[in-house]
């Protein structure tokens, strides 16, 4: 792989997670539990795909290849894309949603916040950006976290619950491959090793403070980042990109 | 039946303003989720930079029924106003 190869490949990814993981959230629209939840959710999905509309015409520009952001976005298929696992699991309950945004949230902030000292001006100086949206979406999956593990009896099990099951995806997170090698060798990427003790570190403050267990489980889903999805992409993108398919080249 | 989370007043200060504005009000659990809440609410179309929020029932409101004891008299009362005096410009927000 090329160094440009591979930060096609990169910024591609980081454009996936936030694609992704902002059309779950969105799914939420109107569905919220309450009025001023229903509109943070979705205030969350906004930055998320804000921040992904970038990626993408960054990493347009990049691959070369005449593509718009728009092109990336819908017609690839679910191999091609390059999102972690974490976000395509479905929003399930008001906990699972939390719990998944939670473990996202808190590798995001740490990773943006490296990232603004790439040698990349492009992806510093959008780090520098999203990391003002990414410190919000931290506080508040934090703060519900907190409210619901340290909160009543059927707060706190949901809760775990939750949380037990999105762990083993909090692993493909700090897995470097390829890409990430280069790139980190480059000054380009950021050095995963560096940060996943920070990770560790705020995990097990809010979930002390959230009265929740760390389950003990340690085997760690992984495949995302290099196109091997679970079952449930392939709905994603048969949503998200039904109407361009559907009606190619159209425009509102 | 279902409670609700207490209800909250809400207060912007806009950039350019000198005070906070009330925008309406939301429910909230405690004090931390009030700001936050009334930050995704009421702050999306950069409206302000300052939240302050209220409790609702901490606040004091004249009864309309005692509107003409509290306000009337005040009204033909012309010699309270600093009508009269030209401000310099130094002190134009006095």
């Amino acid at each position: 792989m090329t160094i440009k190869e591979a930060q096609f490949d990169y910024v591609l990814r980081l454009a996936d997670n936030a694609f992704i993981l902002g059309h779950r959230l969105s799914e939420w629209c109107g569905h919220g539990p309450i009025l001023e939840q229903d509109i943070a959710m979705t205030n969350i999905a906004l930055d998320l795909v804000g921040q992904a509309r970038a990626l993408y015409q960054y990493a347009a520009e990049l691959e070369e290849g005449g593509k718009t952001e728009d092109d990336l976005a819908f017609l690839r298929d679910v191999g091609e894309f390059r999102n972690v696992l974490l976000v395509e699991q479905p929003n399930g309950d008001w906990a699972c949603t939390i719990a998944r945004q939670f473990l996202f949230d808190a590798c995001n902030y740490l990773f943006y916040r490296e990232l603004t000292n790439s040698k990349d001006d492009h992806l510093s100086a959008f780090a520098e950006k999203a990391l003002k949206e990414v410190t919000y979406h931290l506080r508040f999956s934090s703060e519900w976290m907190i409210r619901l593990g340290d909160g009543t009896e059927v707060s706190h099990q949901k809760m775990q619950n939750a949380l037990n099951d999105r762990w083993m995806f909090s692993g493909e997170l700090f897995s470097p491959n390829e890409t990430d090698r280069i790139l980190t060798a480059e000054g380009i990427g950021v050095d995963l090793e560096k940060i996943k003790p920070l990770y560790n570190q705020k995990v097990t403050e809010i979930l002390n403070r959230a009265t929740l267990q760390k389950p003990k489980s340690s085997w760690m889903q992984k495949g995302g980042k290099e196109g091997r999805h679970t079952e449930h992409l392939g709905h994603v993108l048969a949503e998200l990109q039904f109407v361009q398919r559907a009606y190619p080249g159209l425009e509102w | 039946m279902k409670k609700n989370w207490p209800l909250w007043e809400v207060f912007i200060r806009s950039k350019s303003g000198l005070h906070h504005k009330h925008v309406g009000s939301l429910h909230a659990a405690d004090a931390e989720m009030a700001i936050e809440n009334a930050r995704d609410v009421y702050t999306r179309r950069n409206e302000g930079v300052s939240i302050w929020a209220v409790e609702s029932n901490n606040i004091t409101a004249s009864d309309p029924e005692d509107s003409n004891a509290l306000f009337e008299p005040a009204k033909d009362k012309i010699y309270r106003h600093p009508t009269f005096y030209k401000l310099p410009d130094e002190v134009k927000y006095i």
